[in-house]
């Protein structure tokens, strides 16, 4: 069996006290109709939740919907656990209302890709393709 | 086994290095291991073959029943009644790939995640990947990982299935079916299937309305029906009670669960 034909493990959630799921449950049924195995947790998961569910499930990647504005501690509390876990190969990347100002600093620090409102869909589909790995 | 070499150098080539971190209940490793079956990869099956030949020691429940019956609330709440037990828990969920697209949203665990952040609970989610019978072509497999990890009970979560999608009883050792009430129909259709292979029903959201229709109905068809109201923990002792009971019987009478379980006891060493 080739790669290609192997579907893509991803989880999609929403982390910390932020109930605006309406975005996220769109990105997961576009993923989903891409081809892709989505690991759905649902709202209000703790960074230690979200670590170890993409551990358990072996995600390639994890993709966190925020809109509370804590983006920057809960991004990089996860970038951290993900690193102590020895589970750094696993993709993070997210979405949600991010200032221009944040997104330099969580790139540098490993988030590896934010997508901002009004993002097309299919910029979201085709990143998330390119996640492809061999395992 | 030559060909299995082409993989990330994030984890070891070796299928008996991989087996001992398996065996050590390391999660990453089960993780992977299960995904390389589930993708055909022949390591997965390399890496089975290493261990210890089926310790079948976990005690494997299925959970099956129709789409909305609550089969997800309830192994949430039989993860906490085996860990109150001191039972370390595995969890196989499965639900269905679209059959378009192959793509999946797996949430059956959305209802489990009180348990994510207990380390004796590991739960993975499974897409059928156009496997018919209610299970994923590699479930089997995985319930031979989670063996050999040193899990005590195993739990699969079937696809919401009715009639024909028995599979489970060859996987299971105590097939639990799940009904609720106001299904009346539904559960007219499960006596032809489901209900023949269910060592125990359970009749879900048992505080609504017609649940005690449906408790009347099944006991004329099934021998052992519970009562539960998973939401609320109601029944849950209950029904662990019976499950042990049905346990107990399993251990006095091994060649018939050999007779059950048949020739797809060895589906692990499909590349040995």
């Amino acid at each position: 069996m080739t790669v290609a034909a192997t579907p893509l493990r991803i989880l999609i959630g929403k982390v910390g006290l932020d109930g605006h799921d309406r975005g996220v449950k769109l990105v997961a049924r576009a993923l989903r109709d891409a081809g892709i195995e989505i690991i759905y947790t649902g709202l209000h998961q703790s960074p230690e939740q979200i670590v170890t569910t993409a551990i358990q499930e072996d995600v390639q990647a994890i993709g966190l919907s925020i809109h509370s504005g804590a983006h920057n501690s809960l991004f990089l509390r996860i970038l951290g656990l993900l690193r102590e876990q020895g589970a750094g190969d696993i993709v993070l990347f997210g979405g949600g209302i991010i200032p221009d100002e944040d997104v330099p600093r969580l790139k540098a620090a490993g988030v590896q890709r934010l997508f901002r409102p009004a993002t097309p869909m299919h910029d979201i589909v085709e990143f998330v393709n390119g996640l492809r790995t061999e395992r | 086994m030559n060909q299995v070499t082409a993989h990330r150098s994030f984890f070891p080539h070796d299928a008996a290095e991989l087996a001992r971190q398996v065996e050590a209940g390391d999660v990453r490793t089960v993780a992977r291991v299960i995904t390389w079956l589930e993708n055909r990869d022949p390591l997965g099956a390399a890496v089975l073959a290493h261990v210890a030949p089926s310790p079948n020691r976990a005690f494997v429940i299925g959970v099956t029943g129709y789409p909305g019956t609550g089969k997800s609330t309830l192994i949430d709440q039989l993860i906490t009644a085996y860990r109150r037990l001191g039972q370390k828990v595995g969890v196989l969920a499965v639900d269905i790939s679209s059959p378009v697209t192959g793509g999946a949203v797996l949430g059956d665990r959305i209802r489990m995640q009180r348990h994510t952040d207990d380390p004796q609970v590991y739960i993975r989610s499974m897409a059928t990947r156009g496997q018919q019978g209610g299970l994923a072509e590699a479930t089997q497999q995985a319930v031979r990982v989670l063996d050999a990890a040193g899990f005590d009970v195993i739990l699969i979560e079937t696809v919401g299935v009715g009639q024909s999608e028995v599979d489970i009883m060859h996987v299971a050792h105590t097939v639990v079916a799940v009904v609720a009430p106001g299904l009346g129909d539904d559960i007219q259709a499960m006596k032809a299937g489901l209900l023949e292979v269910a060592d125990i029903v359970v009749v879900n959201k048992g505080d609504r309305e017609g649940a005690d229709e449906a408790l009347r109905d099944l006991r004329e068809w099934c021998k052992t029906v519970i009562r539960t109201v998973a939401l609320k923990g109601e029944g849950i002792a209950e029904l662990i009670a019976v499950i042990a009971e049905h346990e107990r019987w399993r251990d006095l009478d091994r060649p018939a669960l050999h007779n059950r379980k048949g020739p797809s006891i060895n589906l692990g060493s499909r590349a040995g």
